[in-house]
């Protein structure tokens, strides 16, 4: 009963993507100049699939998901471009239409989950809100629910945890009770904004497992933002990876990692720590520092830390802004390099240090697709 | 929550005791003799030395304190061997032999007057600065935020002695539409009551409410881009929810701190207020002790304002405990 969406969704075509973002962005003003947060972002994500949005700090992944939530606040910012979910567009509804939406068709976990939760109300009374506002069921009704959601992300003794306070939780418990919370109206958008950098490892390991176990039974579109790599090669079915508010390269996970051809996504997957690699030579971070979204730099974004800029002629990376093309099916790029090149850049630097090496840990599983990758080609 | 309540009165009762001590102490070091203070010109150092005696202040400090505060507990007689002894009765709080009247009867003769300019003035200025704050918080950077702003600025710039006089003389001497101030009780003439008080009541106000203006406009400003905040956009909750239930909720609990305290230290007597207005309560009472150079209501008025900051502190902490859940581990 309580997820009527999913039952529709199924006589859809799969390939349709539930949530797709066009050209996005969006501008703070502030007293030093405007704050470009995000300068046209596109990707799309369909039901039971996971995209994971990666990039540096500051990259404008945060802004990009509030922007699609409607919570960007739009009396101090600017935001333009297109949201659509389920077919509605998002950017040019009103407020109170969006409003409806969060919480019921799309949801978020945050990056925090200590400061997150109200530390005033119980626990349970905060996600039986989250259930009242959407649905007309009794308080009784949505404890029973809190309750439920509770057991279901894996908090033991739910019944008597429904009545914590958030203080008397862990971390990594209260990450779970955000995620209960942003679950108990089955959306059919998750989107999670680094929901385990604040965590254990350990608990990091659990909280996606949790995530993931969730969206097979909720069939739900998971955005997971991210700056770790390592994660993504699990979890992700697209990786979108953003530099300086844009999307410079998107395509599945597996051809992300076996064939990168933007250099900032080379940079980044050559940066995973690998135990094959000695000490000294094991980081291999991209030189240099993000630009300000201030002033971004003219041309290519990334081209003042770019290595290969010079193999483009007319100096064209310092001059032409690159538009995110597709190389390849369901493959795309923002960079001026040749696709032969690039193709030929990534397979030698991949290949450095020999694939095919023994690799640890849940990080060294994504080197391990970019070297089982690489070797193929 | 019982241990926590146990633990702050008991924290109160010992801050009560050491500051006791030390107003005693303290006092008793001024320079000056106190028994010299007693009769003016017609002193003869027999007169000092016999004033000095029936004040107590013959005996050492020690003694005094622990005279002091049995008095408050069972009552006490000063000048025991005269002819003419005076019967203190508990709680005692000592005699003013400068207005030759129990230092107790002297204060419960003044509070009333500054517990109703109090109360008053708080209503008036808590009503006022939290719902403009609030509204100065929502409306932030636009002209409504900034005219708040300033008036608030303006109202806290403002010497209230200066005011309240601009008020007299207009208000009362000049336009006459209000009596000139003489205290009653509202029991007695409530009409008369507040011709008295609405003055004294503007005057404290205006200086609170553009304080607790601002205090509550950073307040929510600050309540507003809390993470808990946004998690309930991210519910879908109409803002209007958003912003009394969960950010008024936490935003506004600090507030209760700063509005306790405060009306703790008004109580203990608005000084400039009751001047201008003369109000004879407790501040019109505090400044004669001390041009008076009368010891013993010093002392008593002193005592008793640390006790009412000690209690509202006291009430302070165990509200919060109520409303923050985090407080009851602490
Ligand atoms: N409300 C705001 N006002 C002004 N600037 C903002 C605001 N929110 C974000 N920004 C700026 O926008 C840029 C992108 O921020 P964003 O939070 O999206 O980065 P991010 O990719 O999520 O980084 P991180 O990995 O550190 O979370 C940053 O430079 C940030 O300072
Ligand atoms: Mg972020």
């Amino acid at each position: 009963m309580r997820q009527p969406d999913i039952a529709r969704q199924t006589e859809k075509s799969a390939e349709e993507p539930y949530l797709s973002v066009h050209d996005l962005v969006v501008k703070f003003p502030s007293e030093d100049g405007v704050v470009n947060a995000v300068e046209g972002v596109s990707f799309s994500v369909a039901r039971g699939k996971t995209l994971a949005v990666v990039g540096e700090s500051g990259s404008g992944k945060s802004v990009t998901a509030l922007a699609i939530m409607g919570l960007i606040n739009r009396k101090s910012a600017t935001v333009k471009g297109e949201v659509w979910l389920d077919g509605q567009e998002l950017v040019d509804s009103n407020d109170n239409q969006v409003r409806k939406l969060r919480g019921s068709k799309m949801a978020m976990i945050f990056q925090d989950p200590m400061s997150s939760l109200h530390p005033f109300y119980r626990v349970g009374a905060q996600l039986g809100e989250a259930a009242r506002v959407h649905r007309k069921i009794s308080k009784a009704a949505a404890r029973a629910e809190a309750i439920e959601m509770l057991s279901r992300v894996g908090i033991p003794a739910p019944k008597r945890r429904v009545d914590d306070y958030p203080h008397q939780l862990s971390g990594g418990m209260r990450q779970r009770v955000m995620i209960a919370m942003a679950l108990i109206n089955s959306p059919a958008l998750l989107i999670a904004d680094e929901p385990t950098t604040a965590l254990d490892v350990t608990v990091q390991a659990q909280i996606l497992d949790l995530i993931a176990k969730l969206q097979s039974e909720f069939n739900t579109a998971v955005i997971l933002i991210t700056h770790d790599l390592g994660i993504v090669a699990d979890v992700a079915d697209d990786v979108a990876v953003m530099y300086a508010g844009r999307v410079v390269e998107s395509a599945p996970t597996s051809k992300l990692y076996g064939n990168p051809e933007m250099p900032y996504t080379l940079g980044l997957l050559s940066s995973i720590p690998r135990m094959d690699r000695e000490r000294t030579d094991r980081l291999d971070p991209i030189p240099g520092n993000p630009p300000s979204p201030l002033r971004h730099p003219s041309g290519c974004v990334f081209h003042p830390r770019c290595k290969y800029k010079e193999m483009v002629p007319n100096n064209a990376c310092a001059e032409v802004r690159p538009d995110l093309l597709e190389a390849e099916p369901a493959h795309f790029v923002r960079c001026h390099l040749p696709v032969e090149t690039r193709k030929k850049i990534a397979s030698e630097a991949l290949n450095v240090s020999g694939g095919g090496a023994t690799l640890g840990g849940t990080v060294s599983a994504a080197a391990a697709a970019a070297a089982a990758a690489a070797s193929v080609q | 929550m019982a241990a926590y309540i146990v633990r702050r009165v008991l924290l109160a009762l010992m801050l009560l005791a050491v500051l006791s001590v030390a107003v005693f102490v303290l006092f008793n070091m001024l320079p000056g003799d106190p028994a010299r203070l007693t009769c003016g010109k017609a002193c003869t150092p027999d007169l000092i030395a016999a004033n000095r005696h029936r004040l107590g202040y013959d005996q050492p400090v020690l003694t005094q304190y622990t005279n002091f505060v049995s008095g408050i507990f069972v009552g006490r007689v000063f000048s025991a061997d005269s002819p003419k002894p005076i019967q203190c009765n508990a709680p005692c709080l000592g005699y003013s032999f400068n207005q030759h009247e129990q230092v107790m009867t002297l204060i419960t003769r003044a509070a009333p007057v500054t517990f109703w300019l109090a109360i008053g003035a708080f209503i008036l200025w808590i009503f006022i600065g939290v719902t403009v704050g609030i509204f100065a918080a929502l409306r932030r950077g636009r002209w409504q935020d900034r005219i708040i702003m300033g008036v608030s600025l303006a109202g806290y710039s403002l010497p209230s002695f200066f005011f309240g006089l601009l008020l007299v003389f207009f208000v009362i001497i000049k336009w006459k539409w209000l009596p000139f101030p003489s205290y009653v009780s509202p029991f007695v003439d409530p009409v008369k009551f507040l011709q008295t008080m609405i003055l004294p009541w503007i005057v404290l106000a205006i200086l609170y409410a553009a304080f607790y203006m601002r205090l509550t406009r950073n307040q929510v400003l600050e309540v507003l881009n809390d993470d808990y905040v946004r998690t309930a956009r991210a519910k879908g909750l109409p803002e209007r929810t958003v912003v009394v239930k969960h950010a008024l909720r936490a935003g506004l609990t600090p507030i209760v701190t700063a509005a306790g305290l405060d009306l703790a230290g008004l109580l203990g007597g608005a000084i400039i207020s009751e001047d201008i207005f003369s109000l004879p309560g407790l501040g019109a009472l505090s400044v004669d002790s001390i041009t008076n150079s009368d010891l013993p209501l010093i002392t008593g008025i002193t005592l008793l304002t640390a006790a009412l900051i000690i209690f509202a502190n006291l009430v302070v902490d165990l509200l919060y405990a109520v409303v923050d859940p985090r407080v009851r581990l602490a």
